[in-house]
């Protein structure tokens, strides 16, 4: 299988606090891969390492066989689409604009493709009928398909998720994660960071689960979910059973 | 009370074209000092934010270049910020003699005004940019936007609007703060109050025409920047036209 993204021996600490100590993990094309663990365990500044909104300290990441650390960081950045928690949409904008911006600036596309595009990747994400909103006018969970609508523009090869629905209601948190496994049954590649572990178990092809810093156990969802070997994996997943 | 508002009235009349000349200097200051001053200031306050912080992958002589254009922005907003303006004007317009060039005080008012804005400026966009969320700039950079495409397209737009309330307050210092320029020979309307005063003995009457017409002058400019703000707001989006509306209808 085509390794898209490729982490070897990846530390990063924060002033003394070591957040990331030697990851090693590779996601292959087609893969849905969900992050699992508790807060603080490094699971988003993994994912912000991959996009190099954070610096790794040591260790070397592969996108596509390219080491990101060589050569154009936004040339890397525009290959690797990135949804946030906050949803991040940009406030001076429309939907579409949110869209079409980075299409016509970055990727040099005239006007009348980029909104060919972004219609295109809204209807995708049950958007296109609020194209013309100003993206502040929108709730949480239309936010955030917009904000995946907006990496889908890029044509990027692979989607990082950094807990995409952790600030939604229970009832959007659905139309977000719908959007989600559309995507993975048309064969996106996508790294989810997620407190969502219906959709970990039912949806991704594999589940990470992180635990101080370091991977403590990686396999198939179900595999995973229902005999979890390590001792920390079983009290993670006790407390969500006893919910 | 009543003589006095007499004195005013009849001194108006008489020094009419003086009184019109000297707002029309005065107005032309503050709105080219704080137009320029803004310009400026965006350029600078924008060069400082984006020095400030740090790449992952930058290089050592950029990461140099930044820090050395940070620190002449520093100290080009301390000199400007930290000395009073009146002797800015002196400074720049006799020092430009000195070297043999000779030009005219109202184009040496509007360097000085323009240029010492520019400091105030800087700061208040700084302000502006340091605002704004920074999940806003992560999005930008994450699909692929330089730093300098984030500020222009994501940042400032938000930042000029949220520092607009400043940027305000800026233009009407600067009406009033510009008789400091009648030191260098620029006949605003300060210039024209002391001319007045002196060649009539009637110096109350002839300050107070000046404070009404400054009030006048100020509180127009709250007025037409308050309706401005309000238009910004208003327009939540401006960057591309709606062309996308009729294509919308079109795709139902």
């Amino acid at each position: 299988m085509e390794k898209v993204i490729e982490i070897k021996h990846l530390a990063k600490s924060f002033d003394k606090l070591e957040v990331l100590k030697d990851i090693n993990f590779s996601v292959s094309k087609g893969e849905v891969v969900s992050v699992i663990g508790s807060s603080g365990s490094g699971k988003s500044t993994m994912l912000r390492c991959i996009n190099l909104l954070e610096m790794p300290d040591s260790g070397e990441i592969f996108v596509n066989g390219k080491n990101i650390l060589d050569g154009n960081i936004n040339q890397h950045r525009k290959e690797v689409g990135m949804v946030f928690q906050s949803f991040n949409l940009f406030n001076n904008m429309s939907v579409i604009e949110n869209c079409m911006i980075a299409q016509i600036k970055v990727l040099k596309r005239s006007k009348e493709e980029a909104i060919k595009i972004a219609h295109e990747n809204l209807k995708k994400v049950g958007m296109d009928a609020f194209a013309d909103k100003p993206s502040t006018q929108l709730s949480g969970g239309q936010k955030q398909r917009v904000a995946i609508a907006r990496a889908l523009c890029m044509d990027c090869q692979v989607l990082l998720f950094d807990e995409p629905t952790s600030a939604l209601d229970p009832v959007t948190v659905q139309e977000v994660l719908d959007v989600m496994k559309k995507l993975a049954d048309e064969g996106m590649t996508m790294v989810v960071v997620t407190h969502e572990m219906a959709f970990a178990r039912d949806v991704s092809s594999r589940v990470v689960f992180m635990e101080k810093g370091i991977i403590v156990e990686e396999g198939e969802p179900k595999q995973l979910f229902t005999s979890p070997k390590s001792e920390a994996l079983q009290r993670f997943l006790g407390r969500f059973v006893n919910q | 009370m009543i003589d006095l508002i007499k004195t005013m009235f009849a001194l108006i009349t008489k020094y009419k074209n003086l009184l019109w000349l000297g707002i029309s200097k005065t107005l032309i200051l503050g709105i080219v000092g704080t137009v320029v001053g803004l310009l400026i200031g965006l350029v600078v306050g924008a060069l400082r934010a984006i020095c400030m912080k740090k790449e992952p992958t930058e290089k050592t002589w950029i990461k140099l270049l930044k820090k050395i254009v940070n620190m002449i922005l520093n100290i080009y907003i301390t000199i400007f910020r930290g000395t009073p303006m009146m002797v800015q004007a002196m400074i720049i317009y006799f020092g430009v003699y000195d070297f043999g060039l000779h030009w005219d005080s109202f184009i040496a008012g509007l360097v000085v005004i323009s240029v010492n804005t520019g400091a105030y400026m800087a700061e208040i966009i700084r302000a502006g940019i340091q605002s704004i969320d920074k999940g806003q700039e992560e999005a930008a950079r994450s699909i692929g936007m330089s730093d300098w495409q984030t500020m222009r397209y994501v940042i400032l737009p938000q930042a000029i609007r949220n520092s607009f309330p400043s940027i305000g307050n800026e233009l009407i210092v600067n009406i009033k703060d510009c008789c400091t320029l009648s030191t260098i020979m620029i006949t605003e309307l300060f210039y024209q109050a002391k001319t007045i005063a002196g060649s009539t003995y009637k110096t109350v009457p002839a300050y107070m025409i000046a404070a009404v017409i400054y009030l006048i002058l100020t509180s127009l400019a709250a007025f037409i920047m308050r309706k401005l703000e309000k238009r910004i707001n208003h327009t939540e989006s401006n960057y591309f036209a709606s062309a996308t509306v009729v294509e919308n209808q079109e795709g139902k």
